[in-house]
């Protein structure tokens, strides 16, 4: 008996982990306010990124700024392969990071390892 | 906490525990307050150095993301809480597995940083370069400002010993400057009025005055700062896989560990413990870290290796494209030749160059400046001219001495009277693809001047070593057939496209594209739409600005060999990543199904704490193979 609910209790969390992780979910995504020409959007880095989706206006000049309040080193760095930028995110500190918003497109960033992502959307 | 602090932390509480290991099975020895002492020191550890694994993971389970933070807090976690349970049913503990394995992953993470920002060094070191002030002439008189408060049209002044603080062109002094930290080039290069300095570099022995003309942003030294950042920042198609695989890792391994517990307590009737320590190895061992390491270090240290000498790789594509290559186009003029034409020989006396000399000193033709600078080199004396004249299209004349002279084409007629020794020479130049300018004295012909736009030094020895490298080598120019092949001969090209106009280059190599993946060479203008068109366009380095845009791969200095260079280094680095990446991989293939218990029947088993030493392992063994690529020559 003891054995059948083992069985089934772990097939169930196999069921929930596929669910939970390769299941279509909706993501946090973040509009920025465009003030006094200038649009900024604040990121926070702990276990991830929330938002993971920023949309910026084109042709205003854009500031995302990382907090990274996360002990994991996974996310020590934030790298926007397009735009040549590497930055560092030291614990509890803003970083700010300067998006060029003059071509409209989707710019990933990531993690320096590449296990954690995020896009801006700019248009 | 600092990660540091954290890993010390779990060393110093794992110790007593390590101890216990070692001496129990010869002595017998156990630690005061036996499971009790044990469990307080994991408890100190999980709450201290693993307490942030866990919070991480938990934030990023709340937004359906896992990561190697998932599976080490997952895995000791498991241990940590079924060993309680055990404890109080009196049944074999594991407690020391969890911080056994929370230290060896926060040894590798340590190491880890530490070897990363090794590799990142060279782009830092590079923006280190910059001098921090400037010599300014400032109402009259040479001060002292930041380097940001330079413009462009200022007066600067460099003492010996000093940095050059930005781009310009020498207006007065002479010294020779060392340029090595921008083209990688060892030999000082002399500087005189006229001469160009680029920021960074060091002033060696005399002082010289030169005019500002590029600062800021748009100095040589930011510009390649900006594209080696770039590039130690791009992607590499080959890592689309591992993205990829990156992204559906954490929770395969979660459900394959679940699996392996269910398949050993279920269906092969093993403890729970047991079962649960198979699990746990599971959980722990699989990182796809080094995977996500493998290509952004080896891209980190190759394209900072290439930028110390002068090589600068634009990305990841780029360098993967350049292994793919099986023809290498070359443009002509000032890629393989030197670009200004020097005279290669002189047919008569050392009258004939004083003659020619002193006649084309007054004129404003092309190749005038050839026959002077010859003039120079053999130390002639030049004579005074009278009645200069130029005869469109033909030559220039003038008396010297009271006698008629003449320099010039000889299908003109003003030359003079010719022997058929010389006729014969100027056959056999014109068949050499060289220009002939006949020197004529008093109504008769005295010797001929050739002139010829010759290959630079090591252009020959670079085409050897590509073709040497299995490349199909082509050369594709404006000028006319004879003299592309005349060069082509000399320095050992395969196939020579010649007569091509600057706007059907790009067309030129898109039908060579239609077999061959196609590297195109150039350095001017109208070779941007070849250097966008070609699979991979090498920029050299006197290029300008759009050439430069326009090239995967920029060279600084002007010389053939480090296209030989760039492509080996582009080799190298793919080589590298495609080792990190085999590596990666077959550790995460192999280390699974031995974690998982699967070779468990002939005695090949790995327990949670070698587990944990194997994953960091991984990622480090990935960061110092890169590492290591910076020391390779190329």
């Amino acid at each position: 008996m003891t054995k059948i609910i083992i069985f089934l209790i772990g097939i169930v969390l196999i069921g929930f982990i596929a669910w939970w992780f390769f299941g279509q979910h909706q993501v946090q995504a973040e509009q920025a306010v465009v003030n006094d020409d200038q649009q900024n959007v604040d990121i926070e880095v702990k276990g991830g990124y929330s938002p993971e989706r920023v949309v910026l206006k084109k042709g205003v000049p854009a500031t995302l700024k990382f907090k990274r309040t996360d002990a994991s080193t996974c996310l020590d760095h934030v790298i926007f392969s397009d735009l040549g930028i590497d930055q560092k995110l030291p614990q509890g500190q803003v970083k700010e990071v300067k998006i060029d918003t003059t071509k409209p497109g989707v710019y990933d960033w990531a993690c320096s390892m590449n296990m954690f992502h995020g896009q801006v959307i700019v248009k | 906490m600092k990660i540091t602090m954290r890993f010390w932390t779990a060393l110093v509480l794992s110790l007593p525990m390590l101890a216990e290991m070692v001496l129990h099975p010869f002595t017998g020895w156990m630690l005061p307050g036996g499971e009790w002492t044990i469990l307080i020191l994991t408890t100190l550890v999980m709450l201290i150095s693993a307490g942030p694994f866990i919070s991480s993971a938990w934030a990023s389970f709340k937004k359906h993301h896992a990561n190697m933070d998932t599976l080490v807090a997952l895995g000791t976690l498991t241990a940590y809480i079924y060993s309680i349970y055990a404890m109080f049913k009196h049944l074999p503990v594991f407690f020391e597995s969890a911080a056994f394995v929370i230290t060896f992953v926060l040894l590798g993470q340590v190491l880890e940083a530490k070897m990363r920002s090794n590799a990142s060094d060279a782009i830092g070191k590079l923006a280190n370069l910059q001098a921090k002030d400037a010599l300014v002439k400032r109402a009259g008189k040479f001060v002292s400002v930041p380097i940001a408060e330079v413009v462009a049209g200022d007066l600067i002044q460099v003492k010996p010993g000093q940095k050059v603080p930005v781009d310009g062109v020498v207006v007065s002094g002479i010294s020779s400057v060392d340029e090595s930290m921008v083209t990688g080039e060892s030999m000082p290069a002399g500087k005189k009025p006229g001469d160009q300095v680029v920021g960074a570099t060091i002033n060696q022995n005399g002082t010289f005055e030169f005019k500002a003309q590029k600062v800021g942003r748009d100095t040589m030294l930011a510009q390649i700062v900006a594209i080696v950042k770039k590039a130690q920042n791009s992607h590499a198609p080959i890592q689309n896989l591992t993205d990829r695989v990156a992204d559906i890792f954490v929770p395969t391994v979660l459900i394959i560990a679940i699996a392996t517990f269910l398949v050993w307590f279920l269906l092969l009737g093993k403890s729970a413990g047991t079962a649960l320590v198979f699990a746990v190895s599971v959980l722990v061992i699989a990182c796809p870290c080094a995977l996500g390491l493998a290509t952004p270090t080896a891209l980190m240290v190759g394209t900072g290796l290439g930028a110390k000498k002068g090589i600068l790789i634009k990305n990841g594509e780029v360098l993967e494209a350049a292994n793919n290559l099986n023809t290498i186009v070359f443009d002509k003029t000032g890629t393989i030749t030197a670009g200004h034409p020097q005279v290669t020989d002189v047919v008569g006396d050392k009258h004939v160059l004083a003659v020619a000399a002193s006649l084309e000193k007054l004129s404003e033709h092309p190749l005038a400046s050839a026959v002077l600078q010859a003039a120079k080199k053999s130390q002639v004396h030049l004579r005074a001219v009278s009645n200069f004249r130029a005869i469109e299209g033909q030559g220039v004349t003038g008396t010297i001495d009271g006698k008629e002279a003449f320099a010039g084409s000889p299908a003109s007629r003003a030359a003079g009277t010719i022997s058929d020794e010389l006729t014969k020479q100027i056959a056999t130049f014109e068949q050499e693809a060289k220009t002939v300018v006949v020197v004529g004295l008093a109504g008769k012909i005295i010797g001929l001047v050739a002139i010829q736009d010759v290959p630079k030094k090591n252009s020959s020895k670079a085409i050897a070593q590509l073709k040497a490298a299995g490349l199909k080598t082509v050369m594709l120019t404006g000028d006319n057939a004879q003299v592309a092949h005349a060069i082509a001969q000399q320095v050992g090209i395969d196939e020579v496209i010649a007569g091509v106009l600057p706007t059907g280059k790009a067309a030129a190599i898109q039908k060579l594209q239609q077999t061959d993946k196609v590297a195109f060479v150039g350095d001017g203008i109208n070779d941007a739409p070849a250097l966008t068109q070609a699979d991979v366009g090498i920029a050299m380095g006197s290029g300008t600005d759009v050439a430069i845009d326009a090239g995967g791969i920029v060279l600084v200095k002007n010389d053939l060999m480090d296209v030989v260079r760039a492509l080996r280094l582009s080799r190298k680095t793919f080589n590298r990543i495609k080792l990190n990446l085999f590596w990666a991989f077959i550790y995460n293939v192999l280390g699974i199904p031995i974690a998982a218990g699967l070779f468990a029947g002939i005695g090949l088993v790995l327990s949670p704490e070698l587990a944990g030493l194997a994953m960091a392992f991984s990622s480090l063994s990935v960061v110092i193979s890169s590492v290591l690529l910076g020391k390779a020559k190329i």
